[in-house]
């Protein structure tokens, strides 16, 4: 094992925490508008977001409830939806430093969101849990509150400011992902595979019968393990 | 559904997403050798972040004028490396703006 401990502090995780909190207020402030549309008592739209910390999730999981569905439907579309943590999850065990134990692992495990492993995962040294829970302080405050703002507010909130926030996620999602697309030519190509893989399963007949967090999946292994070939990354001289 | 229904909904999506995210952190303890899987897991983000963007983001504002618009400010502004929170609030913004116009 890699005796490797990183020198990343907590204060440098709240800052690069800052954009993504600040995101997740606007967009958790859309998500809690949507839960009390759907006539979800406030306590009940918060607890979802302060336990679940996903969007994509967390807006099928409303929807179903609102439908009244079972817990099998609930069970199948967060495994679906969110499988792709278990990806980002599998990823981080070779970006974390040996000061990381069982502990610490079930605990940072809660904030493995798109953002806050897409932010980590693009730190060049390897992480601590220190790092992590200053990274993860703010997204999760600006969830939590955001929410409550958005389910409070809900019915009075006007459709041109709850429609724009609608975006507010992807523009961020585009942010993180256009930089290093500059700079590197295999990662540039995964952006564009993986979007047109993604939009064949939208427009396709049959293929657009398949669920989105399905699809998801689909279009990134499938686009990582083509562009994995084509690019392989440069080895590094790992200090172990 | 009643209120303690719900709360058994919101239980199980909580424990469900959970126990994805910590399953392969905690258990996986290997340091991956191979540079074809390690290239792998190091494009899988960007794959999934583009995914879900594309073309979900068309439709994000029941627009698709002010998404398009929405849309093509954040990529003009993450081509010149914005911060996360800056592209956010002005592709907000265009798409706000915008819908005032159309």
């Amino acid at each position: 094992m890699s005796k490797s401990i990183s020198n990343l502090k907590f204060k440098q995780g709240v800052k690069d925490g800052l954009p993504i909190g600040l995101g997740y207020l606007s967009v958790s402030v859309a998500f809690g508008v949507k839960a009390s549309l759907l006539q979800i008592p406030i306590w009940i739209t918060v607890l979802i977001s302060m336990t679940n910390l996903t969007s994509a999730g967390q807006l099928s999981g409303i929807e179903i409830i609102a439908g009244a569905g079972t817990i099998i439907e609930i069970i199948l579309t967060q495994l679906v939806i969110n499988s792709r943590y278990f990806l980002m999850s599998l990823t981080l065990t070779q970006k974390i430093d040996s000061t990381f134990n069982v502990k610490s692992k079930l605990l940072c495990s809660t904030f493995i969101t798109d953002e806050i492993y897409a932010v980590a995962s693009s730190r060049p040294q390897k992480i601590n849990p220190k790092y992590v829970y200053g990274l993860a302080l703010l997204p999760y405050i600006g969830w939590s509150v955001g929410t409550l703002i958005g389910a409070t507010l809900g019915n009075f909130m006007p459709t041109f400011i709850t429609s724009a926030l609608g975006i507010a996620l992807y523009a961020m999602f585009i942010a993180i992902v256009i930089p290093p697309a500059k700079k590197e030519r295999g990662i540039l190509f995964a952006v564009i595979l993986s979007t047109l893989f993604s939009c064949g399963f939208y427009y396709i007949p049959y293929l657009n019968q398949i669920s989105a967090g399905f699809a998801t999946i689909i279009c990134a292994v499938l686009t990582a393990l083509i562009v994995a070939y084509f690019f392989p990354i440069k080895e590094e001289n790992d200090n172990e | 559904m009643s209120e303690m229904q719900m709360l058994l909904m919101v239980i199980t999506m909580a424990l469900v997403t959970y126990i994805v995210r910590m399953i392969p952190l905690t258990f996986f303890k290997r340091k991956i050798k191979s540079r074809y899987i390690k290239s792998v897991l190091y494009y899988i983000p960007y794959a999934v972040l583009s995914a879900m963007t594309f073309p979900a983001i068309f439709y994000s504002t029941g627009n698709l004028y002010t998404a398009l618009i929405g849309t093509a400010v954040a990529l003009i502004l993450a081509f010149f490396k914005r911060s996360l929170l800056t592209v956010a609030i002005f592709s907000c913004l265009a798409v706000l703006i915008f819908g005032f116009i159309i």
